[in-house]
């Protein structure tokens, strides 16, 4: 008998679920939410407080997010098998922020943040492939396999910066660009909470104000500037005002709806030619700060699994779809499967991929015309040098 | 590797060019292809992954300064640190990350033995952090601000430059802060990049003002630190990162000082000066070792120690008894430390008239890249 029950079920079991169940259910097209309000600095009225979430979008910011998620995780088990090396800087726990800010914004809008930036690569248009490679360091990656983690770039994205704060007078110049080509566009310069002590923000501040340029600072708040927690580092940890004469909004950063509102808003304000903006998204990085900090010497794991279970940013859009019918778990789970194989499909391309060749390690010093020749360590080591 | 083979090769041009005595040696000497390795044959080695290689050559245990015990750089750190702050009661301490031991780990237990109000964290400000140290040296108290990597320092430079090395000279000795040390993890780590592997010290070379030195050791680095420290100058301290562990010596627990300014000649000899500091150090003694060997080349090994105001009159005095030198640096090689040192040799007050000597030159300088920014650390050493 329970042979023959066992044999029924895995016959049902054969047919991929979805195929059964999506034919049989209808899901909304679309449901409205609920977001926090955001606090405000020197504006009369912030973003919406409810929004609209059609059910394509949810897929797609679904599917984006437990990317990047999936992608993150691979990287450490890459780099705890040292087929990464160097420094790497994850951003799991921090999905909500890089998705939600690329569904407010066009993609010819422009995006410069500091070197967690593996999440905003891959939203700025890169594949995992490409990024996967790049932290492996093969020629297949983004930046030919020479720049590493902290260099990716994509069209629109200006990486990927290792210096703390260096990104921020940048972004401050492409909003500058942005207003003198009179395209419309808008430029999102993030930072974190650690960078947002450093003395060029303020001098970028001052700048974008004066000269009314399209920016919107972001500061990724997850309130540990590596070891330092903002309580620590900042005399005043209200980041959103900061900006003194630029107004400014604090928002929820684990909640996607919230932020994509919330990059709406900034980036209507900051085209209307209003000048610049301030929005700090109050985060949360599961990791520590690098591969190499075990990220539990300076926080407790009560705390990183409390927000694991309450503030999760896939797990809290999975159960808004869910509960208002927008989708399924088990279409949900399908996502998952899907991404998991993309994922393993890069990895196995970026640890199979080869290394980019040495005579390529002089390329791209300068901009020169005819090539010429680097000295290597000694005078019998040369490379070519051609751009 | 790089260093031998280009000090190697070097060896054979000069006697190929008809260079005299000591190297009719080489012709008896067997000198195979082999040794000399070509550059096809350096991409090969190159491109496998390895880091740079060094073997770190403690010195014998001193003995003049009393009880000794086993510790690492970063061990050696901490003691000259403690010893600062027990015996200057205005000496503190601060940097990003001090107060939990630093994340090399050269400030452990410092906070718990003297007090948070002398060992205390900074926000993430290097050109806070110097500015503020110069403001605390000015009125005479003991400032020793760590800036996390050498990479960072950038920031800091014009409070370094502009405002520390000029404050005696402008005011015309009224004030000075040369009671500030700035330390620094330096120089290469294998997996470093970009960011966290530089030798800023040629761009601080071309101040007047300030001090610049770097330890090859332990024992050197507890030395030289408390001199930087008492020294009334403000000194800019470079801690060989890959060292912090890799060093490892009897180090005496009381302090002691080693001057400032003095280079050290550790292995004498009469063919060729070879000259470094900081983790190079270790690999011209074992260039040195192989050429004795191989070659039968009699090296001197000389460690710089201070970079500015370098000991001028140790190196030229060597350079004029074996006519030849060759200096090793991390750093670039263009406008490296190593061309101050080899234009300043040939210059005819020490006594040197070797430029007028064989075409190939008297003097070779081994470092690393010459635009190549660090981003592949074991090829860009060559090693």
């Amino acid at each position: 008998m329970l042979a023959a029950v066992s044999r029924v079920l895995s016959g049902v079991a054969q047919k991929p679920a979805s195929r059964v169940l999506v034919a049989s259910r209808h899901f909304a097209n679309d449901a409205t939410f609920e977001i926090k309000k955001c606090d405000l600095h020197r504006l009369e009225e912030g973003p919406p407080v409810t929004t609209v979430l059609t059910r394509e979008d949810g897929l797609k910011y679904y599917r984006m997010m437990q990317t990047v998620r999936r992608m993150e995780l691979k990287a450490d088990q890459l780099y705890k098998q040292k087929i990464i090396r160097g420094f790497c800087h994850l951003c799991d726990g921090q999905e909500a922020c890089c998705v939600g800010l690329e569904a407010g914004i066009n993609p010819t809008d422009h995006l410069i943040t500091a070197y967690r930036a593996h999440g905003f690569t891959f939203t700025r248009g890169l594949s995992v492939r490409e990024i996967l490679a790049e932290l492996t360091g093969r020629r297949g990656g983004c930046a030919k396999g020479k720049g590493g983690s902290m260099h990716m770039y994509a069209k629109n994205f200006y990486g990927g910066n290792g210096i703390v704060g260096a990104q921020v007078p940048l972004g401050a110049g492409i909003a500058l660009a942005c207003k003198y080509n009179g395209k419309d566009e808008v430029c999102l310069t993030l930072y974190g909470d650690g960078a947002a002590n450093q003395g060029q923000i303020f001098e970028a501040y001052n700048m974008a104000a004066l000269w009314k340029l399209p920016c919107i600072f972001i500061c990724e708040n997850n309130r540990y500037g590596m070891g330092t927690s903002v309580e620590r580092a900042a005399a005043s940890t209200d980041y959103y005002k900061r900006g003194d004469f630029i107004p400014g909004l604090r928002v929820d950063g684990m909640d996607i709806l919230c932020v994509r509102e919330a990059t709406k808003f900034a980036a209507a304000y900051c085209r209307s030619g209003k000048g610049p903006i301030l929005m700090e998204l109050q985060t949360y990085r599961y990791h520590g700060h690098s591969m190499s900090d075990p990220g539990v010497s300076y926080r407790t794991r009560e705390e990183i699994q409390e927000v694991r279970s309450k503030s999760d940013p896939i797990m809290l859009l999975k159960d808004r779809m869910v509960n208002s019918n927008l989708a399924s778990v088990e279409e949900l789970k399908e996502i998952d499967v899907e991404v998991r194989k993309e994922i393993e499909d890069a990895a196995q391309f970026a640890t199979a991929d080869p290394e980019p060749p040495l005579e390529e390690l002089g390329y791209h010093i300068y901009c020169n015309d005819p090539p010429f020749e680097v000295r290597g360590a000694n005078q019998w080591i040369k490379f070519k040098s051609i751009s | 590797m790089a260093a031998v083979a280009a000090f190697a090769g070097w060896l054979l041009r000069l006697r190929a060019a008809g260079a005299d005595g000591p190297w009719r040696r080489l012709c008896g000497a067997g000198l195979s292809r082999g040794f000399l390795q070509s550059a096809s044959a350096y991409g090969a080695a190159a491109q496998r992954r390895q880091v740079a290689h060094f073997t770190f050559q403690p010195d014998p245990e001193p003995v003049e300064y009393g009880q000794t015990q086993k510790m690492n750089l970063f061990q050696a750190v901490t003691s000259a640190l403690d010893n600062s702050l027990a015996k200057d009661p205005t000496a503190v301490i601060f940097g990003e990350d001090v107060a939990f031991g630093g994340v090399f780990r050269c400030t452990v237990g410092l906070r718990d033995k003297y007090g948070k109000d002398r060992v205390f964290n900074t926000p993430l400000c290097e050109q806070g952090i110097v500015g503020f140290g110069i403001g605390i040296a000015v009125t005479g108290a003991t400032a020793i601000a760590e800036i996390q990597f050498a990479d960072y320092i950038f920031p800091a430079f014009d409070q370094i430059v502009n405002e520390a090395a000029k404050y005696r000279y402008r005011s015309g000795d009224l004030f000075n802060c040369g009671s500030l040390t700035i330390r620094s993890p330096w120089g290469c780590v294998g997996h470093g990049a970009l960011y966290h592997s530089q030798s800023p010290e040629a761009f601080f070379a071309h101040c007047p003002g300030i001090k610049v030195v770097v330890p090859r050791s332990p024992f050197q680095a507890k030395g030289l630190l408390l001199s930087c420290i008492e020294d009334k100058n403000p000194c800019i301290f470079f801690e060989p990162k890959i060292l912090y562990r890799a060093a490892v010596e009897q180090v005496p627990v009381e302090p002691y000082n080693i001057p400032l300014s003095q280079a050290e000649v550790i292995q004498e000899g009469s063919d060729v000066t070879l000259v470094a500091w900081g983790t190079q150090v270790h690999v011209i003694r074992e260039v040195a070792a192989m050429a004795q060997e191989k070659l039968g080349v009699s090296c001197e090994v000389i460690d710089l120690r201070t970079i500015l105001p370098w000991d001028v009159d140790t190196v030229c005095k060597s350079v004029i008894k074996t006519g030849r030198l060759l200096v090793s640096h991390e750093a670039p090689l263009t406008g490296g430390f190593a061309s101050e040192i080899s234009s300043t040799v040939q210059e005819p007050q020490f006594g040197n008239s070797i430029s007028s000597e064989s075409p190939w030159g008297r003097i070779n300088r081994s470092c690393a890249s010459q635009s190549l920014p660090p981003s592949h650390g074991s090829v860009f050493l060559s090693s």
